[in-house]
């Protein structure tokens, strides 16, 4: 007799997903599915406003990572003025981007997946929270917590405030920094960068505490996607777009000034159970295209970081696990490197001369009908792409989101813990957490939207061929 | 604001229980303000006539059944006025839930955020929600001029533009097509404004609108303020040449 299992809803991006486990008449798992439920509607009802106004109406996409899509979005309007935007600006926009992503990464880690790590994946769920975190645990939960106001604090100091600041325009940035704000930023790196260091020497201690889920978590040969600098260094607001096989060699790279093109090496596929559409690696068609973005597809994608302490880690990283892990599990680990990196890296920025200069903005009017703007996001690479009338109106707009990048992998990843940990006549709390967590690896946007309340709200049905509901584990 | 005549007389009036004598022909709302009592406006603006339509100015007026509009209303002898109270205030919060439900307002993304009348307005009023269903109309915007933009989803219809195109700049470019909902502002005969064959640019229409319904082209979000205080001098200069 078949059965399905279904998980709903589980979350999507800022709203809900559904999962359905189904499974074949010996009881074994046949197939897994990761439906996103949702529709928002963003590339819709941008139609008819103003290009000046994107950035901050993309912005609003997300409540976490909101910065990331100023940028994308700011990108693609620089791409339609056809401006090159001044240097201070590009520093600048690229500061606060990575305060993004030390911000968002520590929130992952920290708030929604460290508890799985600290209290075990079969924990007590009344204690493997953010909550249990801080009673249990107060010092690395300090440390979380301070990293993430780390991130959101330079935000707020560069943009005016932490969550969408409209401080990012087309053409630059329109307000410049000012000497107190860069020093007051620095007093806190070395701090904060004590704190990421502290987090990853607590990592590489919990890392081997579960060779079951690297085993299983979304482990499998992909390609994986994200943006290098020229020299091949991890880079995160703009650069090469790069395609690498699961042995890390390179398989297509798209120049900053071909971003346009992007569209020669990604096709989005659309499958009718959900509405996150299906990006893959056109040359090799779908589903086979399929490949990873985020944290640690970057670190595979790039040579080294670029930064003193970073680049010591990656190291170990590649010692430990070699040059190209394949388990979505070491996404945890990349993550924090990131974190590392990204503090560093605004201390160097801060630290050029010219970065208190009032030349923040180029102005011009659009230039082009056309604009694509392509920057990472903490989750991966994120893709703007505009197309406006003669008045300077938006009439079309695709957007090709980290998630969506993932979702291929994350759908594999999930029918990959499904066959290691479901067991068909039997639900437990354990396999349920389990299946949240792959997802959380990638760390999609509905981990932001519900984990950070505490948990998700999950509900788990075995049911006969027939319909008929043999085991129910719910979670609200 | 009225000429100074020599048929002026003095005419004394309470306001909210305060004393004060002015002159007649004075509107309740000049003398409320010369005597720095707040009533809420945004149709209204020093320079331009009276226009009487947002009704937020309404006030009590002692022995009258009707409210009136305070903008509209001259002074006269023994009038006793009171500019609120819980009628009045739940009137003025109901109007500005209606206009933000009239039209798509969206504060967070719009270009006037933090230097818009009707969002100052909602904050003075203590409105932290509306409870009319919004209508969500599909409106477009007129980015057609070189450098001014019209978007009727955040207009009013204070028609201060209408008024300063018209008086000031002598245009009359700005006018109301339509009735009801259905009305909306327009160029000439219903043209792209960058079509128009009488607008001079001269921006005015921009400075005097209330929110982001006009407002510079290449502005991003929040960063358009505008600048009103030319306006009773232009009509100054306009009232001494005459």
């Amino acid at each position: 007799m078949t059965r399905t299992i279904t998980i709903d809803g589980v979350t999507r991006i800022e709203g809900h997903a559904k999962i359905t486990i189904h499974l074949d008449e010996s009881g074994k798992v046949c197939d897994a599915q990761f439906h996103v439920t949702q529709f928002r509607g963003f590339e819709k009802f941008v139609e008819g406003r103003p290009l000046t106004e994107m950035p901050s109406i993309m912005a609003r996409i997300c409540g976490i990572c909101p910065v990331s899509h100023l940028m994308a979005a700011a990108k693609a309007c620089d791409d339609i003025l056809a401006v090159d935007i001044p240097p201070t600006a590009d520093k600048l926009r690229r500061i606060m981007n990575l305060a993004q992503m030390v911000q968002s990464h520590a929130l992952s880690f920290f708030h929604l997946s460290s508890p799985d790590l600290l209290f075990g994946m079969d924990g007590d769920p009344m204690r493997r929270n953010i909550f249990g975190l801080i009673r249990e645990h107060p010092d690395f939960a300090r440390d979380g917590i301070l990293l993430r106001k780390f991130g959101q604090d330079v935000i707020a100091l560069l943009g005016g405030k932490k969550i969408h600041p409209a401080w990012v325009v087309p053409g630059g940035v329109n307000a410049p920094l000012t000497e107190e704000t860069r020093d007051t930023i620095l007093k806190q790196i070395p701090e904060a960068i004590a704190r990421a260091q502290r987090a990853l020497d607590y990592f590489r201690t919990v890392q081997d505490h579960y060779p079951a889920e690297v085993d299983a978590f979304a482990n499998f040969p992909t390609l994986f996607a994200g943006l290098v600098t020229p020299d091949g260094l991890l880079e995160h607001y703009d650069g090469t777009m790069k395609f690498v096989d699961h042995n890390a060699t390179p398989v297509a790279e798209l120049n900053s000034s071909y971003h346009s093109h992007y569209g020669s090496l990604i096709s989005e596929a659309v499958e009718n159970y959900s509405y996150l559409k299906f990006p893959y690696f056109k040359a090799r068609g779908y589903p086979a295209g399929i490949y990873r973005v985020g944290p640690l597809a970057r670190l595979i994608v790039a040579e080294r970081c670029g930064t003193v302490h970073a680049d010591k880690e990656l190291g170990v990283f590649r010692t430990r696990l070699g040059r190209s892990p394949q388990s979505s599990f070491h996404y945890h680990w990349a993550r924090l490197i990131e974190i590392l990196y990204g503090i560093e890296m605004i201390q160097r920025l801060l630290e050029y001369p010219d970065i208190l200069n009032t030349h923040i903005r180029s102005r011009a009017r659009p230039n082009r009908l056309e604009g694509v703007g392509i920057s990472e996001a903490p989750r991966g690479t994120l893709i703007h792409h505009y197309k406006i009338d003669e008045n300077g109106l938006i009439r079309w707009a695709n957007l090709i989101i980290a998630t969506g990048h993932n979702n291929l992998a994350m759908n594999l990843g999930v029918r990959q813990v499904a066959e290691r940990f479901v067991d068909a006549e039997h639900l437990s709390e354990g396999m349920l957490n389990r299946v949240e967590a792959v997802i959380r690896c990638f760390d999609p946007c509905l981990s932001c939207s519900t984990h950070a309340l505490g948990q998700m709200p999950l509900r788990i049905e075995l049911c006969r061929a027939d319909g008929e509901v043999c085991d129910v584990l719910q979670r609200d | 604001m009225s000429a100074v005549t020599s048929t002026t007389q003095s005419i004394t009036l309470t306001i909210d229980d305060k004393a004060i004598s002015c002159r007649s022909g004075e509107t309740i709302l000049q003398v409320a303000r010369e005597n720095n009592i707040d009533i809420p406006t945004l149709c209204y603006l020093e320079g331009l006539t009276v226009w009487g339509g947002c009704r937020l100015c309404m006030v009590e007026i002692a022995a009258s059944p009707k409210l009136h509009a305070a903008c509209a209303t001259e002074c006269t002898e023994g009038m006793t006025v009171r500019t609120t109270s819980p009628r009045l205030k739940q009137y003025r919060k109901m109007i500005v839930e209606m206009l933000f439900a009239e039209r798509n307002h969206v504060c967070s993304v719009c270009v006037s955020n933090g230097h818009c009348e009707l969002q100052n307005m909602a904050t003075k009023l203590e409105i932290d929600h509306v409870r009319f269903p919004y209508r969500f109309p599909r409106m477009e915007v007129d980015n057609s001029h070189d450098y001014m933009r019209l978007d009727q989803n955040r207009c009013i219809l204070c028609a201060r533009c209408v008024r300063v195109c018209g008086e000031i700049e002598g245009a009359h470019t700005k006018d109301v097509k339509g009735r009801g909902v259905l009305s909306a502002i327009i160029h000439d005969l219903d043209e792209p404004w960058g079509d128009s064959q009488t607008c001079t640019g001269c921006g005015k229409c921009v400075n005097v609108c209330p929110t982001g319904a006009l407002t510079h082209r290449g502005t991003a979000v929040g960063e358009m303020t505008k600048k009103t205080e030319f306006l009773p001098y232009l009509t100054l200069m306009r009232e001494v040449k005459l």
